[in-house]
């Protein structure tokens, strides 16, 4: 019992991770319809602004970590307007979207090893605050990472921001409209074109967040973007485009993975993960909670 | 010399796949991801062959091609009917779920690798081997099956209207750029003398679809080019090792961005592809001069 619980808890925790990233894909993929295979990068970016802000500029950790957030959230937006909204303009083909993202990504990633290296960089302990550093919280039978608590508790916070900033503002409920039917909004008034900056942005900051708290689990290397495949996954498995599927999705992969590799062996976990991948897709593309896919003729 | 025949058999030795590859995305429109996990089966199936049952590399090769081919179909029966991202999305958990099993398996080797395979791969039978897998594409291109592969692409419903099998169409494609990913994958085996199934990762896949797309969709001398300076480019820059992938990504957002047709946007360089060509560049001077007509009237 006490395995379990402890399984159910890492699984929680990874889970939430998963789901901050996930919801950048899946965010862009509501509104353009494509998935944006250079979010990854821009997460790895994150987690250098964090680190780079800690160690070189020497500021708290707080201001750290917003500056990163505001930084991701500005490449996001950069990477949409010298890459994608050319292609946009040009009404190209979602696939040209795809191997546009992959070619940012390899631009970013090696960028990053040419210029910073290679090695994997450590957050320094002792310019963490308390909440997040190394250690262990018991709760019950069950003992709880610090890391863990804190990054589980902030993804919560920044997912309720999202969800009633999507759910209950005025700048929210437009971008669900541009996401249900981007032609009909524009007609009605609504800046589509603001509204994609501001999803790339909202989608950027989060994976800032996401970023720093990976590296401070972690480390803090160059293929960082590798480990968010499956954050990729578990968009698609949740269904894309669909932020309560990306939520139910990521804790549900996560769970799957901390069990297969808790109770049955480690290496099957990403085999794991990919099968699933496969199955859903054959099973229900749409995901759990995506919606389901016309052939417009 | 030795490094240049090197080049020339690398170059040979992508092209075939990149050559299967045109057939299913540059003519029948569907993007893969994952043809680095067909190229890894031939490869290894060709190396079990080869190194473990001592048969000829003649059969060695024909049994990775086969082998890559089968499990197209399964994988064609699995995911031809998905749309759009999922097709895609789909292959590219296909390429990393073989990758990641075949990290698994300790016949070959595991992640690991498998070292001292013997070295039978030549420039000749590359250039060989070449010469006759263009001589097919281009027949296959200009059969009845091809030009079904065209409408498939061009317009799913009305070919299927017009009495086309889209689905048969579209395994066939797939099925055929298998093989010939199988066939890459057994000379690349036994050149390398090596295998790591990270040889085989999504970026092996993506650097395939981006030559295609690279030299120009639906050209299959577009698909030589591309090959040849894709390959070749990298090598040259080898002083800059750690700044030629930065260059790599973001040639491929510029040509993406820039010239969305690719080198050879879809025509051929023969002499009446480019008799094409020229007759189109003086109509659309003709068309531009008088719309400037037009306009001075």
């Amino acid at each position: 019992m006490a395995q379990f619980l402890q399984q159910l808890v890492n699984g929680i925790s990874i889970g939430s991770i998963y789901a901050l990233m996930a919801v950048g894909y899946s965010l862009v993929y509501s509104i353009m319809n494509f998935s944006n295979f250079a979010h990854g990068s821009v997460i790895m970016l994150g987690a250098y602004f964090g680190y780079f802000c800690l160690t070189l500029l020497g500021l708290p950790f707080g201001l750290a970590f917003f500056l990163a957030a505001c930084g991701t959230a500005l490449v996001a937006v950069v990477i949409e307007r010298l890459a994608y909204k050319p292609l946009r303009d040009r009404k190209a083909p979602f696939l040209y979207f795809i191997i546009t993202a992959m070619g940012m990504s390899i631009f970013i990633d090696n960028g990053v090893i040419a210029t910073i290296g290679p090695t994997p960089k450590i957050f320094p302990l002792a310019r963490l605050p308390e909440f997040i550093r190394g250690g262990t919280i018991k709760l019950g039978v069950v003992e709880v990472g610090r890391v863990d608590v804190a990054m589980f508790v902030i993804t919560v916070i920044c997912l309720v921001a999202l969800i009633f900033f999507i759910d209950y503002t005025r700048v929210g409920k437009a971008i669900q409209a541009t996401a249900y039917n981007m032609k009909a909004s524009a007609l009605m008034g609504i800046n589509t074109s603001f509204i994609i900056i501001l999803v790339f942005a909202i989608g950027g900051a989060l994976a800032g967040v996401a970023g720093v708290l990976y590296g401070i689990k972690y480390q803090v290397y160059p293929q960082m973007s590798g480990i968010t495949m499956k954050s990729f996954i578990a968009a698609v498995f949740g269904g894309l485009g669909s932020l309560p599927g990306a939520l139910l999705g990521s804790l549900l992969l996560a769970l799957i993975e901390t069990f297969v590799s808790g109770y049955l062996s480690t290496q099957l976990r990403d085999i794991f993960s990919f099968l699933i991948l496969i199955a859903m897709l054959v099973i229900r593309p749409s995901g759990i909670m995506g919606k389901s896919m016309e052939d417009k003729a | 010399m030795e490094y240049i025949q090197g080049i020339i058999i690398l170059i040979g030795i992508n092209l075939i796949a990149v050559l299967g590859l045109s057939i299913l995305t540059g003519f029948t429109g569907l993007f893969s991801f994952g043809h680095g996990g067909f190229m890894a089966i031939g490869a290894y199936v060709c190396a079990i062959f080869v190194a473990r049952l001592h048969q000829p590399f003649a059969l060695a090769i024909l049994a990775g091609a086969l082998s890559a081919g089968l499990v197209s179909v399964v994988i064609g029966r699995l995911t031809l009917k998905l749309k759009g991202d999922y097709f895609c999305i789909a292959t590219m958990g296909f390429g990393e779920a073989v990758r990641i099993i075949l990290n698994n398996v300790n016949y070959v080797g595991g992640a690991r690798g498998w070292e001292s395979l013997p070295k039978l791969t030549t420039v000749w039978l590359t250039l060989a081997l070449d010469l006759v897998f263009v001589v097919v594409t281009w027949n296959i291109i200009n059969s009845r099956q091809g030009r079904n592969m065209v409408a498939a692409r061009e317009e799913e419903l009305a070919a299927q209207m017009a009495g086309i099998d889209v689905f048969k169409s579209k395994m066939i494609a797939l099925v055929i750029s298998a093989v010939f990913a199988g066939v890459a994958g057994a000379l690349m085996a036994q050149y390398m003398q090596f295998l790591r199934p990270t040889m085989f990762n999504m970026t092996k896949s993506t650097d395939l679809t981006i030559m295609v797309i690279f030299g120009g969709l639906g050209s299959i001398s577009g698909s030589i080019l591309g090959t040849i300076l894709l390959v070749s480019l990298p090598e040259l820059f080898r002083d800059f090792a750690q700044w030629r992938l930065v260059f790599y990504g973001l040639a491929v957002i510029v040509i993406m961005v820039g010239r969305p047709q690719g080198l050879m946007g879809g025509l051929e360089l023969t002499p009446s592809g480019i008799r094409r060509a020229v007759a189109a560049r003086s109509a659309r001077r003709e068309l531009a001069a008088a719309d400037k007509a037009e306009a001075a009237e």
